[in-house]
């Protein structure tokens, strides 16, 4: 079983463990992933998200179908926040669940990683003193700021 | 995960899925029947049960009861309307209620852009435990009930949203638990109510002359008609979600160019990948008539 979903209301993360349970499986792993209250020295006050939902779903199945292949894992999620978020919500969720606990674990490690760098989805941070960005974008237009991680992607 | 017998049956998972084909509009703004009308080399009738037959187990035209005989329905398996003056809600009702135990696959007979892509998108992406699963139009940001899956637990709460006097589909979807997607491509559900609209989607189609043994009619002005969808900073930047283009541009690289120039975009191409059609495409892939572009800024999921 595998999913890849996006959500415009809060996740939750009970119900999508429960999904996970399977009686061929000893071991499930999960990453959540939080908004925090700074990022690059600045205070962040909320966050939004958006994505371009047909590629990011379609990308983020391919993620899923090959962390699952490479590890056996016999059940891999992931669900993205989309739309407003406040300090502490949960952004992202990825859960596996495995006959043993260490495949689980590298194949959460694996959909997390790849989410963050092949995914169309981009975060808009608000900071404390009421400046707002889009993350990674902002300092685009200047000359030698070119490293991003999702160009180095295939 | 262990449903009883009884939430098994209104389970939209292991429901057979069922096709309709609403047509029994009465295509005043027209003038004259929608159903007819032929962009494909079809009437659209024709065209729209072509379209979705693959993907369910059967298909239905639904009809008003004075339709039922007139040539362009008839050759087609039709589910009749029991209550009349209800619009398309009407046809929706009276197909579960015919089948109460299928999900329905839902399609207006006017949108001439749908294509498989984006009915393939709705099925892949569809939450068989939510009432219904529908598109959120690119327009406005509401639902767009007429190119929508409605699981059979929606019956009920379809007859109460009717028995309470209300008759919008749309209303009805925003406020039931629903899912929403965005539009693969933005233009798949534009419909057509009017003669000027009839006229410029033929044209958008490309549909006047039809094609001659497979010689491509020569390229009159040179321009390609293809849509920009923009996301994150670069919509701030445009001011809009997205927008038709014609343009010379022969490839992502040189459109890309032409809208940073038209859109003052502070991002350089380097920084940007590009996806045509909801697949990441190089830059300099041969852009088509009627593609979807969209550049992809810097991302920063999770």
């Amino acid at each position: 079983m595998r999913f890849f979903r996006f959500s415009h209301e809060p996740i939750d993360c009970a119900a999508l463990r429960r999904e996970m349970q399977d009686p061929a499986c000893g071991g499930y792993a999960a990453f959540e992933g939080w908004v925090r209250n700074q990022n690059e020295g600045r205070e962040v006050q909320r966050l939004e998200y958006e994505a371009f939902e047909p590629l990011a779903i379609k990308e983020g199945e391919r993620i899923l179908a090959t962390a699952a292949e490479r590890y056996g894992v016999q059940r891999l999620a992931c669900v993205h926040r989309i739309g407003s978020l406040a300090l502490g919500d949960v952004a992202v969720w990825v859960g596996a669940s495995s006959p043993h606990r260490n495949e689980a674990f590298l194949a959460c490690r694996e959909v997390i990683d790849e989410v963050k760098h092949r995914l169309p989805i981009w975060k808009k941070e608000h900071y404390v003193d009421g400046d707002s960005g889009w993350v990674n974008c902002e300092r685009c237009g200047e000359p030698a700021h070119h490293e991003h991680s999702h160009v180095e992607h295939r | 995960m262990s449903p009883s017998a009884s939430d098994k049956n209104r389970d939209g998972a292991s429901a057979p899925l069922y096709g309709l084909v609403l047509a029994g509009g009465r295509s005043t703004r027209m003038g004259q029947d929608k159903a007819a009308l032929k962009y494909h080399g079809a009437s659209q009738v024709d065209w729209a049960m072509k379209l979705v037959a693959p993907y369910v187990e059967r298909a239905f035209l639904s009809v008003r009861s004075d339709q039922a005989h007139d040539p362009v329905r008839s050759q087609h398996e039709q589910i009749v309307d029991t209550r009349e003056d209800l619009g398309p809600i009407a046809g929706i009702l009276a197909a579960q209620a015919r089948f109460p135990d299928a999900a329905w696959l839902v399609l207006a007979c006017d949108l001439p852009f749908l294509d498989a892509a984006t009915l393939e998108y709705l099925l892949r992406t569809r939450r068989p435990e939510r009432l219904a699963t529908a598109f959120r139009s690119s327009h406005d940001g509401l639902p767009e009930p007429l190119c929508a899956i409605y699981e059979p637990a929606s019956r009920k709460p379809l007859i109460d949203h009717v028995e309470s006097g209300k008759q919008c589909p749309r209303k009805f979807l925003i406020q039931s638990d629903v899912e929403l997607l965005d539009e693969p491509n933005p233009r798949a559900l534009d419909n057509v109510n009017t003669p000027q609209e009839h006229g410029d989607a033929l044209g958008a189609l490309g549909a006047q002359p039809a094609p001659r043994n497979g010689v491509q009619p020569a390229q009159q002005s040179g321009n390609l008609e293809i849509t920009v969808q923009y996301f994150a900073l670069l919509r701030e930047q445009a001011r809009r979600r997205d927008e038709p283009v014609s343009t010379r541009a022969q490839t992502p690289a040189e459109l890309y160019e032409e809208l940073r120039a038209r859109h003052s975009f502070t991002l350089p191409a380097s920084a940007l990948r590009v996806a045509v059609n909801s697949e990441f495409a190089e830059w300099s892939r041969p852009l088509s008539k009627g593609d979807v572009v969209v550049f992809i800024p810097p991302v920063a999921g999770g």
